[in-house]
């Protein structure tokens, strides 16, 4: 195992020997000063080494195929990071003066208007740092907007069982109460059990179209409309947004409220990679509730921070991750509308390429294959003729043929669910060799489920103990040698 | 695959049971649903002195696959919690009939368990949902 960086320090060593001041020193006030503070000391050289050798252990799409349903783990083009780090983005303060900043507050404003245009809605906040904060954002706005109707005494949020699985848990920390609606056979809501549930307690509902079933939601519209006669809004998780650009419009659909998660469709970096941003779109009615301040511009053509009217406040330090919206903005702007609706028409072509070519060859169930799927399908590990071995198995020997493996075990509804999302920006080649890995990996299962048991053969790390993980976690260093 | 079911209890489509014990309800939740949550690594329970109301979630259980709510098959009052399963969530794995209780319901109204299942009916929903 690689050591933490602390174990190689030792006492002494430093990567930069800092010049003399030219100004006078002035001590830190002691009460800013503790000794707990224990950082390492190490040479450049080890730092560098201690780092790289992580990454050469980490997967990443840089790497190779990457097919996390519903994270949208596309390939994040070069570009984008030359344009973050242009100097006049980089080098920026939030406490700037306006003035000195209007480059970057014109590129903010015009991603709102983009982001606005693309999803349909009237006004976007980019102020969320990531998606279940664009959530949590969301459903502020519509309670907000519920007690401006007179109408505080709602508190239910409805979430079909095919949401995000943040959905729920972004009304629980804004002290709503969820309410489940399931999905029909065919993996749309079900309609009457919605309905069953409007009432004058509703907030709103929170849907995820494409749902987590890879499936377009066919009765969005009828939902959308029930909904509103209720006197609730609707929220969309705006996740799965990759499969439908240029295509269709969530406000268009009836929609009021989304959030956008700049980190997939727009092709800033994920996970560890990340920040996260998760920017939210709202319509006209309910603008006003928008998190601010944002960008607007003034009678002279001059960018200004601006704070809706009735704002749910301020939802992050400064102006949100700054750095994502350069990303974000240079992938918008290097594709135009044409090419956002290419990226959605092959990113659902893709998925439906491999949803093909496994009911071709009959070795994974896919429970709604009868459907075409949208950006991503829903596959399950039930192997015939192999009954012992598991999705977990399937996903950890996949590793072992290069692949990171697909999200596993969701959504809920789908017993040994494999949910594979391909994205875009895979060839035909690198689709044939996923579907063949899995075809070989399906003939092992049923020859040596052994071999499948113990996987990963080939990683850095061989099959984790994730049960031992999460009864007894250690959530700190331990130093060597303990404590 | 065949599932252990208790011939003494009855069973909600929410894969919870129920067994009546003395005055009380005892509600856990059933060898079909330990085996499709596997590995248990947290139960969440209700306050003992918490009025619940069939139906509605008072319990959380958390596996290595997922996190989904156990829902009271009957109302009335907590008035006992299994401390046990706080450090050793692993019992709902291995005896999900026996130590594994989560909790004891004073019911306000028994004759809500007749709208449960007995095993039999159950083990034949269980069959109905496969697909």
């Amino acid at each position: 195992m690689e050591p933490f960086i602390y174990d190689l320090s030792r006492p002494g060593r430093r990567g930069v020997d800092m010049p003399d001041p030219d100004v006078p020193l002035t001590p830190l006030p002691a009460e800013y000063l503790r000794d707990d503070l224990p950082l390492p000391e190490i040479g450049e050289p080890e730092v560098v080494r201690h780092y790289v050798r992580l990454s050469q252990r980490n997967y990443a799409v840089d790497k190779g195929f990457y097919p996390l349903g519903s994270c949208t783990m596309k390939y994040n083009p070069k570009i984008n990071e030359r344009m973050a780090r242009l100097p006049g983005f980089a080098l920026l303060h939030p406490l700037q003066d306006p003035a000195t900043v209007q480059g970057a507050m014109q590129l903010m404003y015009e991603l709102q208007q983009m982001l606005a245009e693309i999803a349909g809605f009237a006004a976007v906040s980019l102020q969320p740092a990531a998606g279940a904060h664009g959530e949590l954002s969301g459903v502020l706005i519509m309670r907000a907007a519920q007690v401006a109707r007179g109408q505080g005494h709602r508190h239910k949020i409805l979430v079909p069982d095919s949401a995000h699985g943040t959905n729920p848990a972004s009304t629980t920390m804004s002290g709503l109460t969820v309410i489940e609606i399931p999905s029909g056979a065919d993996g749309n809501v079900d309609l009457e059990a919605l309905k069953a549930q409007l009432d004058d307690q509703v907030v709103g509902l929170m849907i995820t179209n494409p749902s987590t079933l890879g499936l377009f939601e066919q009765h969005i519209v009828e939902i959308c409309r029930v909904v509103h006669e209720a006197g609730g809004f609707v929220y969309g998780d705006g996740a799965n947004l990759n499969a439908i650009m240029g295509i269709t419009r969530p406000g268009d659909l009836g929609i009021d409220v989304l959030h956008f998660n700049l980190h997939k469709t727009f092709s800033t970096p994920h996970g560890g990679g990340g920040p996260g941003s998760g920017p939210v779109g709202v319509s006209a009615e309910l603008a006003d509730f928008l998190p601010g301040p944002i960008v607007a511009q003034n009678a002279e053509g001059e960018y200004v921070w601006t704070m809706p009217a009735r704002s749910i406040g301020r939802v992050k330090a400064f102006h949100g991750n700054f750095g994502m919206f350069v990303r974000a903005y240079t992938y918008i702007r290097m594709h135009g509308a044409e090419g956002l609706r290419r990226v959605s028409e092959d990113a659902v072509l893709n998925a439906n390429y491999i949803q093909a070519l496994l009911k071709q060859r009959g070795d994974y169930p896919i429970p709604h294959g009868d459907r075409f799927c949208m950006h991503e399908l829903v596959a399950q590990g039930r192997i015939a003729g192999a009954e012992g071995v598991h999705t977990l198995d399937i996903a950890k020997r996949l590793i072992d043929y290069g692949f990171h493996p697909p999200t596993i075990y969701f959504p809920l509804i789908v017993p040994e669910a494999l949910m594979i999302e391909p994205t875009e920006t895979e060839t035909k080649e690198t689709l044939d060799a996923f579907v063949d890995a899995l075809t070989a990996i399906a003939q092992e299962a049923r020859t040596n489920p052994e071999l499948l048991h113990t996987a990963p053969h080939t990683a850095p790390v061989r099959r984790l103990d994730e049960v031992r993980a999460a009864r007894q976690p250690i959530l700190a260093r331990v130093p060597v040698g303990g404590r | 695959m065949a599932f252990k079911y208790d011939s003494n209890a009855r069973y909600a489509k929410t894969h919870e049971w129920a067994r009546i014990e003395g005055d009380l309800v005892v509600v856990g939740i059933s060898d079909y649903a330990q085996d499709a949550l596997s590995d248990v690594v947290f139960v969440e329970l209700p306050a003992v002195g918490s009025t619940v109301s069939a139906g509605t979630a008072v319990a959380v259980v958390e596996s290595v696959k997922a996190a989904e709510d156990v829902y009271s098959p009957v109302s009335g009052e907590v008035v006992a919690v299994n401390e046990k399963l706080a450090d050793k969530p692993e019992l709902v794995n291995a005896d999900p009939y026996g130590e594994a209780w989560f909790f004891k319901v004073r019911p306000s109204n028994l004759s809500e368990l007749d709208g449960l299942m007995d095993a039999a009916a159950y083990e034949a929903f269980l069959a109905s949902q496969e697909h």
